[in-house]
């Protein structure tokens, strides 16, 4: 069978292989409401369970009372601390090597904590089971500062202070108050403090990066279903990582691996809201385990932005030194984290603050030093990397505000000052002084040409022209030039220094060509929106020589996908998608071995051309794969094992370093706050570019949660602890309007430890983006004497801004 | 947001809704769009054993313009406003105010009647029923009778309508002269940080007759008679605006919340004010 197609450029353009902007496969089914997600899932009996939460930030508990909920029509069982404890359930045990409550333990310690679980026939009977318990709580002083909570005497979390009442050890070792939990140092101390005393510049500056959450629109949830006869537990959930919550399941519940099954169907936005262990998912095991029925758990919006995984809550000093010329000599940086009442950060075990010490960014920084502070307050537990790699987000914004503060100290303009500092081209491998090595990079092209396209000069000049204007009284409004230019570190990571809870943060591939020459991937990652089923067709197409529509990619059911540690950090690409090339090399190895002997050539006499392989020299004598693959299924081949599949585990040798050159400009009416986005431009490099449609789609959506970080989306709290931000009426998602165009732009610097070269992009927008927009309302106001502000900057944070230049007078 | 159990009503006349409502008292609540209603029986902060639905009841969704009124269904929603190209040329503060409120999916379903009726400080419509000078008509047991817009706001969610009554229909003089509805929201489907609705009759260079109605200052909209009568009789130059803007502010007792504290909603609302005259000014 002779394929039609002949030109090569026809045969790679039928592959749809990496390069080409197919359109996505998921759209089908999502655009037409067909998506399968956790709450589309019905199984007969399902019954429906749901929390009791504390309407106190910080409380005893007195008692709780279940008879009134029990004689709620519908109503089964109420589950409380004491039901869990004899199974060892009532606590579980955090990503961050501490541990956390699943139902209140005689105190709560964040407002909407999980106090009991009513299960009852639906959610409805369920709700009015919530209304019926009743809880005695007897209220105790609340801390919501993370600076105050180190000076109290208040112990929020008394299982973790000995009989004297001292604290004992945590996880990243000793703590020096009862509501302390690491300090984490990376650098030289001594060696960045005697830089900085001796510098000639110096700029100083305090900030505070918000709380805030990752809010995907699909919120948290779970079915578990326990099949007593066969003894198999099923657990269907919104989790980004199925393998490593299998594994968490087994060891806490003592059930045998192989006897639960964890599948994460569709998932509707994760961003790193779903990438921990909820109470929810617990209880709906227990629940299933004591009904014998299966156990739907579901959140609503606001159990999800109260309860589960907040992002950021940084209040970060930093210290930058330069010469006179302006090339950076030293970096400080000192941050107080505030964990909320349990360390719930999903960060690599032996990461407690992330890779919050790549906080040197873009520029070549030969001394540095960074120490963070974890501490307990009565604000939920999360601390998730909300789109972005482990805290990177902190460190990009950290530091792009930092040079900005130093341009400003140097009386500098802010691009140049990067210009001057960047790491240069034939720099890397760059070593960087807080311990990590960037692996390829060209700033300085990317750089320029950001600043050519958006006419740099042209702006500044008008720039400073709308300053004279305003203070002739011509204008009320100031124009903002905000840059950013990030590097990310993606791709966790080589296994020797990157684990969650011991679990390698290796990813996997399998294959299996099928006999007509189509073929079935899995994969341990999971997609949340990102296009896998798509973009890994893609990489497959290139390297095996079967059309991307030919293959399909299939994740989420620990029962069939490989071990992987799933999806989020932007490590899909860089560590799965290493591994599917790696699985389709192995495809190919065989199928050179089995062209050969159809070609009854030497196996080095035939090579790979597109879809096929030929015979060196003679083009018109080859086997398409698809020929191959039916060979392999149905001919005797002498000293081949019959079949086409690969396995491949792939141990990433070192992190990927995305980076990219972000300008946006900004007009500001002061005397309202309101601010007009009049353009966006986004260069991202991240490396070889798999699927350009879904790059730019990632990009878009990316700085969008970064115009809605910056821009006005928090999570606050009053001084008892009660969170003000628990709707979407005050909690801010942007919609189209509120968004502006964008224009996206790129260049290409491959990795060169990745077999295809890609680095992963669906991070770097946000990780760019929060300092792009928050500079750009910082440098409007720079001419009238601003130094900093902290976001997010919504409308009165704005207007006060200009309040306290005097610009209302 | 699971809402408590509640008796399901939908009558076909409104003698029907008025019987429910004679037998529950405050037990009963009538709902239109449900934008306002439902979300506050969801997160049970609104307790309604019996709920009456609107929608069945004829005539109550009907737009009628007349050289001297505009008479509006208390079932007609912001899209219909919107759509209506006859109530645009006459009134057309409606269209630009409608297209303020919220997302369309929501103006879709939100009504007129459930906007004024529910006494939202943070509705639109219930200020700009004041700048128009709009009476409700409202229908009970003892029949029907009109409150005039600027009589009929109490409080947050209290106003003139007893238990057994329901509002039918808003009934406006046909405005005349220039308009302008200007609102500062954080975001699509907020409620405003300020918003100022505007109508000012201009004759040569003096205005002869100006409307001002602030949203979302107070616990009720506020009509502020002091603000227009600084702009009638002046050709609307700085002091006049000035003046304006003082008067309102003595009218507002804006509070603090999410959108921001005291002193930036004044601030706002004075510059929203001034702007809406402006535009007012401009089109008159």
């Amino acid at each position: 069978m002779k394929d039609e197609i002949t030109s090569r450029d026809d045969r790679v353009a039928n592959l749809k292989g990496m390069g080409c902007s197919r359109k996505r496969v998921e759209d089908a089914r999502f655009t037409q409401g067909k998506g399968n997600y956790v709450d589309d899932i019905k199984l007969d009996g399902m019954l429906f369970g749901d929390f009791v939460r504390s309407p106190y930030a910080h409380a005893r508990i007195k008692s709780v009372n279940s008879e009134a909920a029990l004689k709620v029509p519908g109503v089964l069982a109420v589950l409380t601390a004491e039901d869990l404890a004899p199974l060892g359930l009532h606590w579980m045990p955090t990503l961050a090597g501490d541990k956390q409550m699943v139902l209140a333990d005689g105190k709560v310690l964040f407002q909407g904590q999980e106090v009991a679980f009513v299960v009852a026939e639906d959610r409805y009977a369920a709700a009015d089971g919530i209304e019926a318990v009743e809880v005695e709580y007897e209220e105790l002083p609340v801390i919501v500062d993370p600076f105050k909570s180190l000076e109290s005497d208040v112990v929020l979390r008394e299982d973790t202070v000995d009989e004297n009442g001292k604290a004992t050890d945590g996880a990243h070792g000793p703590r020096k108050h009862p509501n302390h939990i690491f300090t984490w140092e990376v650098g030289e101390k001594d060696a960045t403090e005697q830089v900085i005393d001796e510098a000639d510049v110096v700029a100083t500056e305090t900030m505070y990066y918000h709380r805030t959450h990752p809010c995907p629109l699909e919120t948290c949830g779970s079915v578990a279903s326990m099949d007593k006869v066969n003894g198999k537990l099923t657990l269907w959930g919104t989790f980004q990582a199925p393998h490593a919550i299998r594994t968490i399941v087994s060891l806490i519940s003592g059930l045998e691996e192989h006897n639960i099954r964890v599948i994460s169907p569709d998932i509707g936005g994760g961003f790193g809201n779903k990438v921990g262990a909820y109470p929810g998912y617990v209880c709906s095991v227990v629940a299933s385990i004591v009904t014998g029925r299966p156990v739907k758990w579901i959140e609503d919006r606001m159990d999800n932005l109260m309860t589960t995984a907040f992002a950021r809550d940084y209040w970060m000093t930093g210290k930058i030194s330069a010469t006179k010329e302006g090339k950076i000599t030293g970096l400080h940086c000192n941050v107080t984290a505030d964990h909320g009442g349990f360390d719930a950060c999903a960060d690599p075990t032996k990461f407690p603050a992330g890779f919050m010490n790549i906080c040197t960014g873009s520029y070549d920084i030969p001394t540095a030093y960074l120490a963070v502070d974890g501490v307990y307050t009565n604000k939920a537990p999360g601390g998730v990397s909300y789109r972005c790699s482990f805290r990177v987000t902190e460190a990009v914004y950290f530091i792009e505000r930092m040079i900005e503060v130093l341009a400003i100290e140097l009386n500098m303009d802010a691009a140049e000052l990067r210009r001057i500092n960047f790491i240069k081209k034939d720099q890397f491998p760059y070593q960087s002084a807080l311990g990590w090595e960037y692996d390829s990079g060209d700033y300085h092209t990317a750089w320029d040409k950001a600043l050519k396209t958006v006419d740099y000069d042209g702006l500044r000049a008008e720039q400073a022209e709308r300053v004279e204007a305003f203070k002739r009284g011509e204008t009320r409004k100031i124009m903002g030039i905000g840059l950013s230019f990030f590097t990310e570190i993606v791709g966790a990571g080589p296994v020797k220094n990157c684990d969650i809870l011991g679990l390698g943060m290796f990813d996997s591939c399998e294959i299996r060509i099928h006999p007509t020459g189509s073929a079935i991937a899995r994969l341990g990652t999971i997609s949340q929106g990102q296009g896998h089923a798509t973009t890994f067709a893609q990489i497959l197409a290139s390297e095996i020589g079967l059309p991307a529509d030919s293959i399909t990619v299939e994740e989420g059911d620990t029962d069939t996908a490989p071990y992987g540690l799933g999806t989020y950090g932007s490590r899909s690409t860089p560590v799965a998608g290493a591994a599917t090339a790696m699985a389709g090399r192995k495809i190919r190895a065989k199928a050179q071995m089995i062209a050969a002997y159809l070609l009854e050539v030497h196996d080095d006499d035939v090579e790979f051309d597109v879809d096929r392989f030929v015979v060196k020299g003679a083009p018109e004598r080859f086997k398409t794969m698809k020929e191959i693959a039916f060979a392999a299924y149905n001919q005797a081949i002498p000293g081949i094992e019959p079949g086409l599949e690969a396995v491949s585990y792939y141990d990433p040798p070192n992190m990927t370093y995305p980076f990219g050159a972000y300008i946006c400009v900004m007009d500001i009416d002061v005397d309202t706050g309101v601010t007009d986005i009049r353009r966006f431009y986004a260069l991202d490099d991240c490396g070889t570019r798999i699927n350009p449609m879904i790059i730019e789609g990632q990009v878009h959506g990316g700085l969008t949660e970064a115009l809605a970080v910056a821009l006005g989306q928090e999570i606050a709290y009053d001084d008892q602890g009660n969170v003000k931000t628990g709707t979407l009426m005050d909690f801010f998602l942007p919609t189209a309007w509120e968004v502006p165009n964008y224009e996206t732009d790129h260049t290409v610097t491959p990795s060169p430890h990745h077999p295809i070269g890609a680095k992963g992009v669906g991070e770097s927008p946000h990780v760019g983006g929060v300092p792009c927009f928050s500079n750009a309302v910082q440098d409007a106001f720079r001419p009238f004497g601003l130094r900093h502000t902290n976001m997010p900057h919504d409308h009165w944070r704005i207007w006060k801004t200009a309040n306290s230049l005097g610009m209302h007078d | 947001m699971i809402p408590a159990a509640f008796e399901y009503y939908r009558p076909k006349d409104l003698s029907g809704v008025i019987s429910i409502l004679e037998e529950h008292g405050d037990d009963a609540r009538v709902i239109a769009g449900g934008h306002s209603l439902i979300p506050m029986m969801k997160l049970r902060m609104a307790d309604v054993p019996h709920l009456i639905d609107l929608q069945d009841i004829p005539g109550m969704s009907e737009i009628t313009v007349t050289a001297d009124a505009i008479t509006i269904g208390a079932m007609t929603t912001q899209h219909d406003i919107i759509d209506h190209d006859g109530l645009a040329t006459a009134a057309p503060i409606l269209r630009e105010a409608a297209l303020q409120i919220a997302d369309p999916q929501v103006r879709y379903m939100g009504t007129v009647g459930g906007n004024v009726a529910n006494g939202d400080p943070g509705n639109d419509m219930p200020g700009l029923m004041q700048c128009l000078n709009a009476t409700f008509t409202l229908v009970g047991p003892d029949g029907e009778r009109t409150v005039p817009a600027r009589e009929f706001y109490e409080a947050a969610y209290m106003t003139a309508r007893e238990d057994e009554e329901i509002l039918t229909a808003v009934t406006i003089p046909t405005p005349k002269g220039g308009y302008a509805y200007e609102k500062q929201k954080r975001k699509i489907g907020d409620y405003a940080t300020a918003a100022a609705a505007v109508q000012i009759i201009k004759d040569g260079d003096t205005c002869t007759a100006a409307s001002i109605a602030m949203t979302n200052l107070s616990d009720t909209p506020i009509w502020s008679e002091d603000a227009a009568a600084a702009l009638v009789g002046t050709s609307l130059d700085s002091v006049a605006l000035k003046a304006a803007v003082d008067a309102m502010l003595v009218d507002i007792d804006p509070s603090e919340d999410n959108r921001g504290p005291v002193a930036f909603k004044r601030h706002v609302a004075g510059v929203i004010l001034t702007r809406a005259i402006e535009r007012a000014w401009s089109r008159a």
